[in-house]
């Protein structure tokens, strides 16, 4: 018989996750919770200024307190070449600063004691003198006639511009402007947000002073990248530097880069001869640590009489603080940001962008984002609504009209991107089949007219995911491959190792379908491991929804070649020629007579026991997959609001949101990405913002002022899916993790502005806030 | 973040608190649930030389009704008003006010005494109780006064409590006359300050106004009683003009400042709305009100 | 000073300066480390614990301040290798994904079910609006709980069923 019996947990089943198991019992492993014996405690002390000039640094106090065993300043670290690092964006930041110091939070000082009370006692001891300089706080101050030079250390640096970049075709683009019957403006500005995992950032790095190995636990999402880095920075070699990231409490981007406090912890224990802990505070994580965003944009959209787009133009100033740190493996200096013609046959663009320095914290991580194509995304899907305000067009047709059509793909976009695969009009017409679209229309029509502010939102996102191929992304010349290490045992049961680190996303389950999937070993068999580069293959880490789309495909791709073996051990336990050997999930078995088969696992201890002559022992292997493209997932999100005139407050009534991320391999773990994501998505069109006096004060610098949605104002989802492979991974599927994120705040804020447009209001800057919705309001005589 | 470094004691009765008061003067600092002191002492913002942790003595707590008062213990914890279903009308307010106070773990651990002592101008019971027009009863060494709520927000963080003492309970005259209240508040999200509420209390007496109380949270450097506006509805049948008179002298009582919640005008707005919302709402309850 | 407390029904007791504050103690004192820490100024709720049965937060309160009194952790919620029906309801309806606000919402879960056998969605969403989670949208979490009351429900019905997560640590 050749029907396969069921096999527990292959792609598309959504089997309940293997590493909930500790977590359910608070038996995780985070950071926080590893001691080490003799280890020490460290606090950094930090700037309460924007910009000043550091006149000295008195530590002498802090020394002599009780449980201190050092205090570290810039000019310690100056001592040991540390005093400066290099960002992933080319240029360099301060460890502990030396000279100046340039955002409010910057790290000044670090104190090592017995415990950390005791760190902290001895930490608010230093004194630092300051001269405070005036800070700049926007890329208009930095852009500003006499503007303070921030970067005064760099060589050449004569103003606070950082970068000017371009792409697509500026001729094209102003030629199909000038016969446009229509040219609609949005001015807006993504403000600046924080990823903000519930678990802040920290390291143990653990020294030995005998073997000079470094041992580092961190909350890393790329601990072989982070190795490497490191290496390069200490000129450490490498294979002396372990770096284990252990259970990660989120990470959302926050966990890609190097930070100061992992420098000073190393660079203190190596001194020291003892394990040095450093566990930041939510303050420390909110004001110094990866932000994102912080775009100012500008877009116009030509459009025919006929409705049909013809052109994009786009600018944005990008406020970088005060290193320029993006986190992302691109070339492009503006990250991924030119896929801003989004699901539209847009048949020209032009994109400009140019980088300031600020007094603000440096970063520029991928937010639950794939490198800036969040802040794309929101633009372009601003703009279509606003233009199908503007030019009297329902929302959904307009974009359906100028969708890229499916018979369109592989498409290249006008600005270079070839899109694999994607069925825009199926996903938009699933959405509005949920909300009961016409019905809704006349619905808020008839609230309309009893006075009700009420409005509906419609974003078609397209997501640029698994980066990527290795000629267009690398870190400091790292190829953006990711890897997969499979071993079967003996008895059938097998380990998975990858270059991938989960923060949560499931890996150990999701990755382990892939094998039963590919090689017929149960899920339950399988043990996934991540994190630990001493045993881990090299891989570039989890960010930017690259997990499935890059090791997934390392996953199958390794299951292939061990099936392959195992099809030869087949062949000589079978005494049948490979080509006449059928696979089966979980057996292979002789065409025709399909009782004599042989199973996986007896094929594993096969593999181990009886071989064929001059075969090598075992089943395992390893394989690192560069892929040919980026995948490109999609769907609609729609959201209906209710607004109340009195406070200005936006209730969202419905949000239902349909997403195309090719095939799921456990449906379960990706309805969970994208509940997250549209989650974080509302967070971020409501509440998140991090922002700044004209003194460059930090507002949004804990969880009382940077505002995280609780379950009470969170939206019920409604779902739905279409499914299109990407025609070019191996499994088809495509990558969920920050769809959401991408797609989601215009959907919100969209909904706010069509409640909005019969007053004529075009644009609320996010978060929108019932401040704002208010004084939008009032301005068009609106009130209670 | 870690508190600097205090003495504590846990008394077990008030008068053993008030003794210890006593001696320790400006150096102690009182705790009841710790909900406002305990992260001010992790910002080292409050650094106090001892810590007198009130919460753990036994007395003040609950809601209780004798000789012509109706009293609240000091200690009463914000769930245990959350859950009062039985209070008299002349309180509805009481249980929808703390409904909307910070979250439901800090509401287990927070004390209605607490957040009046503490004195934040974005805090809740602040307005509930110049709206009812209670008055606050303190405990020293040297014995008992009774301050009325509209004396007893000073400043910022600031009441006329003196170091030595000790709130022990909050009391309102009981009413036999129908009497319903109100709480409205705009907040960002849940655990947030409001960024603007309003506390209505109305007793009404054959269709007049007879007592109306209004106070203001989150716009001046204290909880704010809105007398003009209380003043304007007493002797009036409360109709839909009256209401927004009301409403309008009570925005013109507010002093809110412009800052990441919003500008001053918005805020005061928000003020005149809830005022009238929650005018409609106290007069409906008082209406229906059980005595 | 000395403390001594019930943790997870046992009798616990240690000598801390008065200004520790309760999560500290558990899990640096006692090595529970299953309440967490995520945030300074008592704003997510990840260091939830349950006071006499109530939750509070243990980053707002001092060890001294519970000196004889009952805490339950996250690590008191299994009888064994059967998990509560808390902990089988995350499990089944996907509650968590990287497992960190998990312990608080699951012993707030534990509480609210405790009070009220039959919360409706809007009860669940209220009682949970103190603990912040950044990974799962909160839908899932309803339902863990909504799938862990009516599983008691149940089991109020019949003999209990024991439910098993293989693995462990
Ligand atoms: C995240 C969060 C959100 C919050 N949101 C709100 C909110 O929306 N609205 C709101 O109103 N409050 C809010 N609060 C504050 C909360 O209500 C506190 O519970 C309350 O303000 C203080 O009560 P407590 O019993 O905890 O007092 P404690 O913190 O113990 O004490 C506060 C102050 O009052 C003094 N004190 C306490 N009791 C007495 C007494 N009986 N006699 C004399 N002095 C005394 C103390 O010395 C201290 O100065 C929030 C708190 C947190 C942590
Ligand atoms: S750690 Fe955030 S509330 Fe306790
Ligand atoms: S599961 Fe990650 S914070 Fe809730």
């Amino acid at each position: 018989m050749s029907t396969a019996t069921h096999m527990h947990g292959r792609i598309g089943e959504s089997i309940k996750r293997k590493e909930d198991a500790r977590f359910l019992r608070g038996k995780g492993n985070y950071l926080d919770d590893f001691v080490l014996s003799n280890m020490l405690q460290m606090a950094i002390l930090r700037s309460p200024h924007a910009h000043a000039r550091i006149k000295s640094i008195d530590t002498s106090a802090a020394g002599s307190m009780p449980g201190v065993i050092a205090v570290v300043t810039g000019e310690l670290m100056a001592q040991h070449k540390l005093a400066w690092m290099p960002t992933l964006s080319g240029d360099t930041q301060a460890v502990l600063a030396t000279d100046k110091v340039r955002f409010q939070g910057q790290e000044v000082a670090a104190v090592i004691a017995e415990t950390k009370y005791q760190a902290e006692d001895a930490r608010d001891a230093i004194i630092v003198d300051y001269e405070v300089l005036p800070a700049v706080t926007s890329p208009d101050g930095a852009k500003s006639a006499g503007a303070p030079l921030i970067r005064d250390e760099k060589e050449g640096q004569k103003d606070n511009h950082i970068y000017h970049w371009e792409s697509g075709n500026q001729a094209t683009t102003q030629a199909a402007f000038a016969t446009a019957h229509k040219v609609v403006r949005l001015h807006t500005f993504y403000p600046r947000c924080h990823p903000a995992p519930l678990e802040t950032c920290g390291c143990i790095a653990d020294v030995n002073s005998a073997t000079g190995k470094a041992t580092i636990y961190m909350t890393s999402q790329a601990p072989h990248a982070i190795r490497t880095v490191f290496a390069l920075v200490t000129g450490l070699p490498e294979q002396q530097i372990r770096i284990i990231s252990p259970d990660i409490g989120g990470g959302f981007g926050n966990k890609v880069p190097v930070y100061p406090g992992y420098v000073v912890a190393t660079a203190a224990s190596l001194l020291i001869g003892r394990p040095v802990k450093w566990v930041e505070d939510r303050n420390e994580n909110l004001i110094s640590t990866g932000f994102a965003r912080d775009y100012h944009m500008t877009g116009d959209l030509a459009v025919d009489e006929k409705g049909k787009m013809l052109a994009l133009r786009v600018h944005l100033d990008s406020d970088n603080g005060a290193f320029f740190a993006d986190a992302q493996p691109s070339k492009f200096k503006a990250g991924l940001f030119h896929i801003v013609t989004g699901s539209y046959d847009i048949p020209t663009a032009h994109v400009t962008a140019d980088g300031y320095y600020t007094n603000k914290a440096p970063g520029g991580v991928a937010y639950r984002c794939s490198f800036r194509v969040t802040e794309a995304s929101y633009l372009i899907e601003r703009l279509v609504t606003n233009a199908a305000i503007e030019l009297g067009l329902d929302q959904a047709e307009f974009r359906k009209q100028n969708f890229i059509k499916p018979e369109q793909f592989p498409y290249t976009s006008a600005t270079g991107w070839v899109y694999d695969s994607g069925d825009y009009p199926k996903a938009m017409d699933v959405a509005l089949e949920k909300l009961g679209y016409a019905e809704l229309l006349n619905d808020v029509e008839r609230r309309r007219k009893q006075g009700e502010v009420t409005g509906i939102g419609i974003a078609s996102f397209t997501e640029v995911v698994g980066a990527g191929h290795g000629a267009d992304f690398d870190i400091l010349g790292l190829r953006m491959f990711d890897s997969a290490e499979l071993r079967v045992h003996p008895t059938g049961k097998a380990l998975l190792r990858m270059g991938t680190k989960s923060q949560g996303q499931g890996h150990e389950t999701t990755f382990a379908q892939i094998v039963t999937e590919e090689l017929g070993i149960p899920a339950a068999d399988i043990a996934v491991e991540e994190g630990d580069t001493d045993t881990a293959p090299y891989g570039l880490g989890t960010y930017a929804s690259r997990s499935t789309p890059v090791a997934g495909a390392a996953t199958a791709m390794v299951s292939r070649k061990l099936r392959d073996k195992a099809r030869k051990i087949a062949s000589h336990l079978l005494e049948a020629a490979e080509e006449d050997l059928e696979w089966e999930v979980g057996r292979f078995y002789v065409k025709g007579s399909p009782d004599r088969s042989k199973t996986i696992q007896e094929i594993a201890f096969a593999a181990y026991t009886n071989l064929p002559e001059g075969m090598e022992a075992g089943l395992e292997g390893v394989h690192y997959y560069d892929p040919p493209n980026m995948t490109y997932p999609f769907g609609t999100y729609a959201v209906v609001v209710d607004i109340d005139k009195g406070t200005g407050q936006v209730k969202v009534r419905r949000m239902v949101a349909v997403d195309d991320c090719g095939v799921r391999i456990n449906p379960m773990i990706v309805e969970g990405q994208i509940h997250g994501g549209l989650t974080e998505g509302f967070g971020i069109a409501f509440m998140e913002l991090i922002t700044f006096d004209s003194d460059g004060n930090c507002i949004g610098s804990n969880f009382m002022d940077y505002l995280l949605p609780t379950a009470w104002e969170t939206p019920r989802f409604e779902m739905g899916e279409t499914v299109t492979p990407s025609p070019h991974h191996p499994l088809g599927a495509k990558g969920v993790g920050e769809s959401a994120t991408v797609g989601s705040p215009a959907a919100y804020v969209n909904a706010v502005i069509d409640a909005l447009s019969p007053y004529g209001i075009t644009n609320i800057d996010m978060p929108v806030g019932p401040d704002k919705v208010w004084a939008a309001l009032r301005s068009k005589g609106v009130t209670e | 973040m870690f508190p600097a470094a205090f003495d504590y004691r846990a008394p077990a009765s008030l008068d053993e608190a008030l003794g210890l008061l006593a001696q320790q003067g400006d150096a102690a600092k009182v705790m009841a649930g710790g909900q406002s002191l305990i992260p001010l002492l992790k910002l080292r913002f409050a650094q106090p030389g001892m810590v007198v942790d009130i919460g753990r003595m036994r007395g003040l707590t609950g809601v209780s009704r004798n000789d012509g008062w109706i009293t609240i213990g000091a200690l009463t914890r914000h769930v245990d008003l959350e859950r009062s279903y039985d209070l008299p009308g002349q309180l509805s307010m009481l249980p929808e006010a703390a409904h909307w106070i910070a979250d439901p773990l800090v509401r287990n651990q927070g004390t209605i005494g607490g957040s009046i002592c503490h004195a934040d101008p974005s805090g809740d019971w602040g307005s509930v109780v110049l709206a009812l027009g209670a008055d606050l009863v303190a405990r020293s060494a040297n014995g008992e006064r009774v301050i009325h709520a509209a004396d007893f927000f000073q400043g910022p963080f600031t009441t006329a409590l003196g170091p030595d003492e000790i709130l022990t309970e909050i009391r309102v005259a009981s009413s036999s006359k129908p009497a319903g209240g109100a709480y409205n508040k705009l907040e960002r999200k849940v655990g947030d300050f409001a960024t603007v509420a309003v506390a209505v209390q109305v007793e009404l007496d054959g269709g007049k106004v007879s007592r109306a109380g209004i106070g203001l949270t989150s716009v001046g450097a204290t909880n704010i009683k809105a007398t003009e506006a209380e003043k304007s509805l007493v002797g009036r049948e409360p109709n839909d003009a009256v209401i927004a008179e009301a409403a309008r002298l009570a925005a013109a009582a507010a002093e809110p400042k412009t800052d990441v919640r919003g500008s001053a005008e918005f805020k005061r707005d928000v003020v005149r709305v809830f005022v009238q919302r929650g005018l409609k709402t106290a007069l409906a309850r008082a209406k229906e009100a059980r005595v | 000073m000395k403390v001594s407390m019930k943790v997870n029904g046992a009798e616990r007791s240690g000598d801390v300066e008065p200004r520790v504050l309760l999560v500290d103690f558990l899990r640096t004192n006692l090595a529970q480390t299953g309440t967490h820490i995520g945030c300074d100024t008592s704003s997510c709720g990840a260091c939830t614990v349950l006071l006499d049965g109530e939750p509070v937060k243990s980053c707002t309160l001092l060890a001294v301040q519970v000196d004889g009194r009952s805490i339950t952790t996250v690590e008191g919620l299994a009888n064994g290798a059967t998990l509560s029906p808390i902990q089988a309801g995350f499990h089944e309806e996907h509650g968590l994904q990287c497992g960190f606000c998990t312990p608080g919402m699951m012993l707030v879960g534990t509480a609210l079910l405790e009070r009220n056998p039959e919360p409706t969605e809007d009860e669940i969403r209220w009682a949970i609006s103190g603990n912040i989670c950044r990974c799962t949208g909160y839908m899932n979490i309803v339902k863990a709980i909504q799938h862990a009351a009516k599983a008691q429900a149940a089991a109020q019905a019949k003999v209990p069923e024991a439910v098993v997560v293989a693995g462990g640590e």
